[in-house]
């Protein structure tokens, strides 16, 4: 894979490599943070000096379907030891898929000193850099973070019915079976914890990794994801787009593709998704 | 009616009396340590065998044993897929040797009690889809579906 700068994308910065991480394990201003779709692999084995972030302990609110709030965030950094002027690379399992999630919650709160390292655990292993037991612990740190910032990056049912009767821009990031709804109904398995099977009307199904190459993980160059988000699906740079999967978690890897490293500036993530619109009463649905 | 199979139920009764999460992980990954890789598992890579919603590439496929009892296999494609790694070797451990009429008595909250209530519901979905397809190869073993 071709060095970042090199790769065209409107904001490399956000990018870091294996490399670039594995020379700042002991840099101080530096929080290298895991966060996977597997609960368990962080105590498998993690990069030297790496924090777990679990989105379901510590991102969500744990009672209410929502996200944590101003002060629960202020305790989460203060935990991981960061404090505003901290770097935060995010890492993880699936191709950075949740790594990229904890970052889109991170923006909610405008920690703009974030980064992905490119190519995720999956590059690191393969390499066969450093892995560790070991869990760090951090001096705690008196983080200040401004009240949840929902508007710019983030969207609600009702704002999505009326995206639909616009009929503006909408990317379902499922594969697919589910976004045909046929996975929905197979028998003997559990469903998608929606009754209802199928799509958001409008909604181009663009699956999310194919932003990825496979072998390593990385982010495919800006010239392969113009081609797949502008070429094949004619999604423009200043679309109002809306992304959305099963509970928002594939398509904030979208959400950080089309925003960081093509330049889209007006994209949101309906983190309800399909487990909200699937069981809404009366919402319009498209198979 | 049957119960389900004894040495699961000793091993949910031991997951029951942990006390912290951290003590969970650690059990969960000495069991995920203990998955090998299955010699013949490219043969059994087939559609049929393949657990529908689990992002860790699992297949389940069982052979029927002369006491009628079956024996389970499994091949986990993702080798980041601890937490399957972990739910077939129990299972493994614990349900291969009995006979069908008993794994179909497994509990449907098994992957629950086994993984705790901190699991996202797409792990969730995709655990018990191991479990449902287990089971699926007692129903089919049942009626002659499985040589």
């Amino acid at each position: 894979m071709s060095e970042i700068k090199d790769r065209g994308y409107s904001n490399p910065d956000v990018l870091v490599t294996t490399e670039w991480a594995a020379n700042h394990l002991n840099d101080k201003n530096v929080r290298i943070v895991e966060s996977n779709e597997d609960q368990l692999l962080y105590s498998t084995g993690h990069i030297p000096g790496a924090v777990h972030v679990d989105w379901t302990k510590d991102l969500n609110d744990q009672v209410r379907r929502d996200y944590l709030d101003k002060k629960g965030f202020e305790s989460l950094m203060s935990r991981i030891g960061a404090t505003s002027g901290t770097t935060v690379v995010f890492y993880g399992d699936k191709n950075n898929w949740w790594a990229c999630y904890a970052y889109w919650v991170f923006q909610l709160f405008g920690h703009k000193n974030a980064k992905i390292m490119d190519g995720g655990r999956l590059k690191w292993e393969k390499e066969g850099r450093e892995l560790t037991r070991e869990v760090p612990t951090f001096t705690k740190t008196a983080y200040t973070s401004p009240e949840r910032n929902d508007a710019k990056i983030r969207v609600f049912r009702d704002q999505v019915l009326e995206h639909v009767k616009k009929r503006l821009p909408l990317v379902d990031v499922r594969s697919p079976q589910e976004y045909s709804g046929e996975r929905l109904h197979m028998p003997e398995y559990p469903n998608e914890g929606a009754l209802r099977g199928g799509h958001i009307p409008g909604a181009k199904n663009i699956p999310w990794a194919k932003a990825v190459n496979t072998d390593d993980g990385t982010f495919k160059p800006a010239s392969e994801l113009k081609k797949l988000y502008q070429e094949e699906n004619d999604l423009r740079p200043g679309d109002n787009i809306v992304a959305y999967c099963r509970i928002g978690e594939r398509s904030s890897h979208t959400w950080f593709v089309l925003t960081n490293l093509l330049g889209y500036k007006n994209v949101r993530n309906y983190d309800g998704s399909w487990t909200e619109w699937g069981n809404l009463v009366g919402a319009p649905i498209e198979k | 009616m049957d119960q389900f199979p004894q040495k699961l139920k000793e091993l949910l009764d031991l997951f029951s009396m942990l006390s912290s999460e951290q003590e969970r992980i650690d059990f969960l990954i000495s069991y995920s340590d203990k998955f090998k890789e299955n010699p013949d598992r490219i043969a059994q890579l087939t559609e049929e065998n393949n657990v529908p919603f689990c992002e860790s590439g699992v297949y389940v496929w069982a052979k029927k044993q002369p006491d009628k009892t079956l024996k389970f296999y499994f091949a986990v494609q993702n080798p980041q897929g601890i937490s399957a790694k972990a739910l077939t070797v129990i299972l493994d451990q614990t349900v291969s040797g009995e006979n069908p009429e008993k794994i179909l008595n497994i509990p449907d909250d098994l992957v629950f009690k086994i993984f705790g209530q901190n699991l996202s519901m797409g792990k969730n979905m995709g655990l018990s889809g191991i479990v449902q397809m287990v089971k699926r190869k007692a129903r089919q073993s049942l009626g002659s579906g499985l040589r």
